[in-house]
């Protein structure tokens, strides 16, 4: 086919893309091109349609039942027009795509370099051998220490951020012109993503090629990419370089979204030091799973107090046992040694009205098969509360606390939204009247603008009822928005705690500073700011 | 699409069940596969079948007890007399060869055998087999080591054997079905044992279920408010696909000659003698092995379509995007 | 890559290619070896008591039932000395295994005879050893085992990819049909319905006869072959819908998808992702499979009146001969274990996370 002028410049042209899923409209009439060498950063909250619009460019909707509409060019070839060879060799040749969860990604039964071996067969037609070599080779230019050995590894010998190298590797194999990454960090602790991210940005300075990156977080953009295209609802709300778009939005929806995404850097109110009661101690904290020789702590000597009315937030990565920490402060897991004292008094363990939790799942955390009313009057019933219309009374007046219509009482969870689910089981735990609310992660699975909300929520009731919180996060951010102290936890133990301005102004230990600089910044220069200071850290 | 909700920690463990799949919702669900359809309609006809076997045969003016020597040629070795095995207006489907014995009569009756002891099979199976899984499931370490030694014992054990040994200790004066029943539903818990311990225990992990311990409730109202719920679509899937195995492993045994004895009727037994009258009497042979593939046919298919409409995920799983539905937002 | 045996190809490249070899992956996995022997010990042990209790230690005149409903007052006698029935439960239970590891002298009438380990007694009905019975009967079980789980793996499987591979078409609705109708036939229609089609119609096979495979090869597989065929469509059916269901739900996954994303043929996704996939749950089913067909080819044996363990079985349970059942129950359980420890190992070379987890 004889590729159009126009459209042969840039390396991705799409023109009025529709997708839909049966009755659902995923993807409506959006346009954009990236150039050659180029990159491009897909924003957008979830429902938005920005991995649509990724999985639209490899023809992967193909053979699904979605339907597609309008053009998609890349690299010359007409997607929607491309026979099944064509498209195959677009895929993983011209354009390759770098999904989100790095484990599920790749083939748990075979070497990852057979694996990369096996994709640069396909395309280039090489002897396995010459495959083999340069499985090798670009394992070891995504950073793959001692390649010629790990190639034979399966994916379950990989760390993480190890899987995710893999995986660009395997983009990198067949030197495609555009590297396409759906949300490549997101199931990375902080620290890798930083990694991760510096990783794309020195390969596209070297290879020159054209990066899509579909994200639901405006800073990993802003780290990686020049432009931006913010999505909702399947449509373009605004496109332009980052530094324009972040930094002087000129849609509402974006100045939204910009105000929503918590800050490690933005000006904060000194919070006033907390001088109520002790309501909840812990006292050389230690749990271990696993028996004998595989026995390992999880949490390891913590040791801590909360009082009334302050946030106490417990930041740390995935393994750092703070989830640990937070099912033994409310009395769900037992501690193998040390105690937790309510209120000065030791505490004979198991769980106790006044110190109740939120959970992360907001799907996994109510009962699908209850009303959510039910659900919320459980503390009620449990502790006695027998007449059903004083029940019924108290749990409307619960549900409107917290921003949901109390006509819904007879509703189920899965027709409420993440956020609605939230406050829901903010409702259930407010029912049991406690002292402490130990909340999990409770806003890592919404929204940004959701998450705004809901932490606003709990700031409301805090001041209230005087509640002390617990705030466990691994999003640096969201803790410093919300906490009055902080403690930064790495393999069960505390390595550092203190008052929010005090770990985040002035961190002490080297882990705080090497987690603090991973966080992505919003601005662009920032963001190059603290990609040279984490290389100087890595340095040191 | 599923837009990228998961955080660093999502994943820790807990996998939700299906959303709420009330009653309706599952009525809903298999009433639009056809084939569960049929299956379904068929099913009911051998049990209304089963449940009017007197009836039908008082209709026919027959009893499948009673012998007709007039209706045989023991000169040719007990065939019947007649075109097609003897079929005839009092006879609908002709006799037995050697006895003359009412065929209709023998297989509408051997029908509520066959059912009779499927569903009382799948009955004892389902109740040991739910009672050890949530025991195991719920119990501490040293009860949930000893019940799935014992799990794994029993289902390490061939069904037929066992089945067949523990035929030859039980003294001959008890009623067949009831033992044939019994002693498949002993034998053969271990798989459902499994499955409801591998489900209580992922339930158990579930939030919510650390949600209800928080609001103070009893283990024992947990596990009846919580978890049950929970446990009663794969129990239900299961014992669906039980049924039909247990219609044959009967069939076997009395084909064998250890399951139920005459002069009771079970198609199992009736095929017994009948391959050596198959040119003589072909439909002393196709009969009930024509009525045993039927019922197993549409109890299996019935029970997968019980499986779809329960697990709608596994029908639906067939798409390379992740194709879940938009979310609403808050 | 190559098509439809990722065994092979994988074990091919252990030699040359990333993934490891097989002496290495057996290197670091005795300690596996071992837990896994000791798990089968115990569960071997188990059912012993379990079988012993039921069968021992069952309410009711033991020797009555024993002995069974034809013998004398001087053969129930006899039988209560055997058993000697007055021990405490625990010594005629460490008797029994005693026989078992160690073997036992039995008083018969006229003096006593050794009964070598591995025993289980003597036949009530025979006198004869039930060591000695099992093992004559044990080829013939054997033989037909072992061709109808061949001929079933190469049909099941191969259906089961074929279905996955066409899904949505003509082709899979036939497969699913079919096999649908094969998982509804019991072993004995199909078998009553084959022999009496190709052996009493058309005269193609002969009426089943066991020929051992030393006197004649050719004869004992073409004996075989209607036990074989019958006992292999019925479990093709299972395997093929297992087969199927495993690749359908490989096919589904994240890393499928990894490769569709990077222009990999459907062959091979099919081929090698998707089967791969299938493994285990195919090895976990035949490897149950093949062990209960050591009792389990009962129906078969009866059928086609082959001499083997499971007919023998069935005579011993007509005529209450306790010691055979027992015997029987027990070295089918000890092949149902083995086939099972088996499965399990080749799982873990197959799949090392197993090991390492």
């Amino acid at each position: 086919m004889s590729p159009i002028p126009d459209k042969a410049h840039s390396l991705v042209h799409v023109t009025d893309l529709v997708v839909d899923f049966g009755e659902t409209r995923a993807v409506d009439r959006l346009s954009f091109t990236l150039d050659r060498g180029a990159a491009l950063g897909l924003v957008g909250e979830s429902g938005s349609g920005k991995s649509t619009v990724a999985s639209a460019l490899l023809g992967l909707h193909r053979g699904t039942g979605a339907n597609v509409g309008g053009e998609v060019r890349v690299g010359g070839i007409d997607v929607q027009e491309a026979s099944g060879a064509e498209l195959r060799r677009l895929r993983g040749g011209k354009a390759a795509m770098v999904f989100q969860d790095p484990l599920s990604s790749l083939d748990p039964y075979y070497a990852v370099g057979d694996q990369i071996a096996e994709v640069y067969r396909v395309h280039t037609g090489a002897s396995r051998r010459a495959a083999r070599a340069r499985a090798v080779e670009v394992l070891d230019r995504v950073g793959i220490a001692d390649a010629v050995r790990r190639a034979r590894s399966r994916p379950h010998e990989f760390s993480g951020g190890m899987r995710q190298r893999a995986l660009i590797a395997m983009a990198l194999a067949c030197e495609p012109e555009l590297l396409i990454a759906d949300e490549p960090t997101t199931a990375l602790d902080v620290t890798v993503q930083a990694q991760i991210l510096d990783l794309l940005h020195v390969l596209r300075a070297e290879t020159g090629m054209g990066l899509l990156l579909v994200t639901h977080d405006v800073g990993v953009a802003a780290e990686s990419v020049d432009d931006v295209l913010v999505m909702r609802y399947g449509r373009s709300v605004e496109r332009g370089p980052v530094r324009e778009v972040l930094g002087a939005p000129r849609e509402a929806y974006t100045r939204e979204l910009l105000g929503a995404v918590p800050r490690v850097d933005s000006p904060r109110e000194a919070s006033a030091p907390v001088r109520g009661d002790v309501v909840l101690e812990a006292v050389g904290l230690r749990r271990e799973f696993g028996r004998g020789k595989r026995a390992f702590p999880a949490v390891d000597g913590v040791s801590l107090t909360v009082r009334r009315g302050e946030t106490l937030g417990i930041v740390g990565e995935s393994g750092s046992g703070k989830t640990t920490l937070g099912r033994m402060l409310v009395g769900l897991l037992d501690p193998s040694a040390g105690e937790i004292r309510h209120g000065g008094d030791p505490s004979p363990g198991g769980v106790r009205a006044g110190v109740q939790m939120v959970f992360q799942d907001p799907v996994s955390s109510l009962n699908p098969r209850r009303a959510v009313g039910e659900s919320i009057a459980d503390p009620l019933r449990a502790r006695g509360e027998h007449d059903d219309a004083v029940v019924r009374a108290r749990v409307r007046a619960l549900m409107e606390r917290v921003g949901l219509d109390p006509a819904y009482y007879g509703r189920y969870p899965h027709e409420f939204s993440g956020g609605q689910r939230q406050r829901v089981g903010i409702a259930r735990a407010l029912a049991a009247e406690p002292r402490v609310i130990v909340c999990d992660e409770p806003v890592s699975a919404l929204d940004v603008t959701t998450q705004a909300q809901v932490t606003a929520l709990l700031a409301e009731l805090q001041e209230e009822h005087g509640l002390a919180l617990v705030f466990i996060a691994h999003d640096l951010a969201v803790v410093r928005q919300v906490s009055d102290r902080v403690a930064v936890m790495r393999q069960g133990r505390i390595v550092e705690q203190g008052s929010v301005d005090e770990v985040y102004g002035a961190p002490r230990q080297a882990y705080t500073k090497q987690l603090l600089a991973a966080v992505p910044a919003l601005d662009p220069e920032a963001a190059a700011r603290r990609r040279t200071a984490r290389g100087e850290l890595a340095a040191a | 699409m599923s837009e990228a909700l998961l955080a660093p920690e999502a994943g820790t463990g807990a996998t939700a069940p299906a959303p709420a799949s009330g009653a309706r919702q599952f009525w809903r669900r298999l009433r639009t596969q056809r084939a569960a359809l049929v299956a379904a309609v068929v099913v009911a006809l051998l049990v209304l079948v089963a449940l009017a076997a007197p009836l039908l045969t008082a209709i026919e003016g027959q009893d499948p007890g009673t012998y007709h020597p007039d209706l045989i040629d023991s000169g040719r070795g007990g065939v019947p007399i007649g075109s097609f095995g003897g079929i005839s207006a009092e006879h609908w489907l002709g006799v037995e060869p050697q006895t003359g014995r009412d065929l209709f009569a023998r297989l509408v009756h051997g029908a509520r055998v066959s059912l009779g002891v499927a569903f009382a099979a799948t009955f004892v199976q389902v109740l040991i087999g739910v009672g050890v899984g949530i025991a195991a499931g719920l119990g501490n370490r040293l009860v949930d080591q000893v019940l799935s030694r014992a799990t794994d014992v029993i289902v390490a054990m061939p069904l037929m054997v066992l089945s067949l040994a523990l035929m030859a200790i039980v003294p001959s004066g008890f009623p067949r079905p009831v033992l044939v029943a019994l002693v498949i539903g002993l034998v053969a818990w271990g798989s459902t044992a499994k499955i409801v311990r591998a489900q209580t225990i992922t339930l158990k992990e579930l939030d919510y279920v650390a949600a209800a311990r928080l609001s103070g409730w009893s283990t024992w109202r947990i596990a009846r408010r919580e978890l049950l719920p929970g446990l009663a679509a794969p129990v239900i899937t299961y014992a669906a696909l039980l049924i039909p195995l247990n219609i044959t492993v009967e069939a076997a045994l009395s084909f064998l000659g250890v399951g139920v004895k005459p002069p009771t009727a079970s198609w199992g037994q009736m095929l017994t003698s009948a391959d050596v009258w198959y040119q003589a009497a072909p439909q002393y042979l196709l009969l009930p092995a024509g009525a045993l593939f039927v019922t197993v046919l549409a109890l299996t298919v019935l029970g997968d379509g019980i499986r779809t409409a329960l697990d709608p995920r596994a029908a639906s799983r067939l798409r390379i995007g992740t194709g879940q539905k938009r979310e609403g937002r808050a | 890559m190559t098509g439809f045996s990722p065994g092979r190809t994988r074990l091919l490249r252990g030699m040359t290619g990333f993934s490891p070899g097989l002496t290495g992956l057996l290197h670091g996995m005795t300690g596996f070896l071992l837990r896994r022997a000791a798990g089968a010990l115990v569960t071997l042990l188990a059912i012993s008591v379990i079988i012993y209790a039921v069968f021992y230690i069952a309410p009711g005149d033991v020797a009555q039932i024993t002995c069974g409903p034809r013998c004398s007052p001087a053969q129930v006698a006899q039988v209560s000395e055997q058993l000697r029935l007055d021990d405490p439960v625990y010594v005629r239970y460490r008797d029994f295994l005693q026989g078992i590891f160690a073997g036992r002298d039995y008083s018969t009438g006229t003096g006593t005879e050794h009964c070598a380990a591995p025993c289980l007694g003597l036949s009530y009905q025979s006198d004869q050893q039930v060591t000695q019975l099992i093992l004559a009967k044990l080829p013939v079980t054997g033989s037909l085992a072992l061709g109808a789980m061949v001929m079933w793996l190469i049909l099941g499987v191969g259906t089961g990819v074929l279905s996955a591979w066409r899904r949505g078409r003509v082709t899979e609705r036939v497969l699913t049909a079919v096999t649908l109708a094969g998982t509804a036939t019991p072993v004995f229609v199909i078998g009553l319905l084959l022999m009496i089609v190709a052996c009493g119609q058309l005269n193609w096979l002969p009426f089943p006869q066991y020929v051992p495979f030393t006197d004649d090869p050719q004869q004992w597989a073409w004996n075989l072959l209607l036990p074989w065929l019958s006992l292999a469509l019925i479990e093709a059916a299972k395997y093929a819908r297992l087969t199927r269901a495993s690749m359908l739900e490989t096919l589904a996954d994240d890393h499928v998808r990894t490769f569709r994303a990077y222009g990999v043929g459907e062959r091979s996704i099919i081929g090698k992702h998707a089967l791969r996939g299938a493994f285990a749950p195919v090895i976990a089913l035949s490897a149950n499979d093949f062990g209960s067909m050591f009792g389990g080819a009962v129906l078969s044996e009866t059928l086609f009146g082959l001499p083997g363990m499971g007919r023998e079985l069935v005579h011993a349970v007509k005529v209450v001969d306790l010691p055979v059942v027992v015997g029987m129950v027990l070295v089918t359980g000890f092949f149902v274990v083995l086939a099972n420890a088996v499965a399990d190992v080749l799982y873990a070379v197959a799949d090392r996370r197993v090991v390492l987890s």
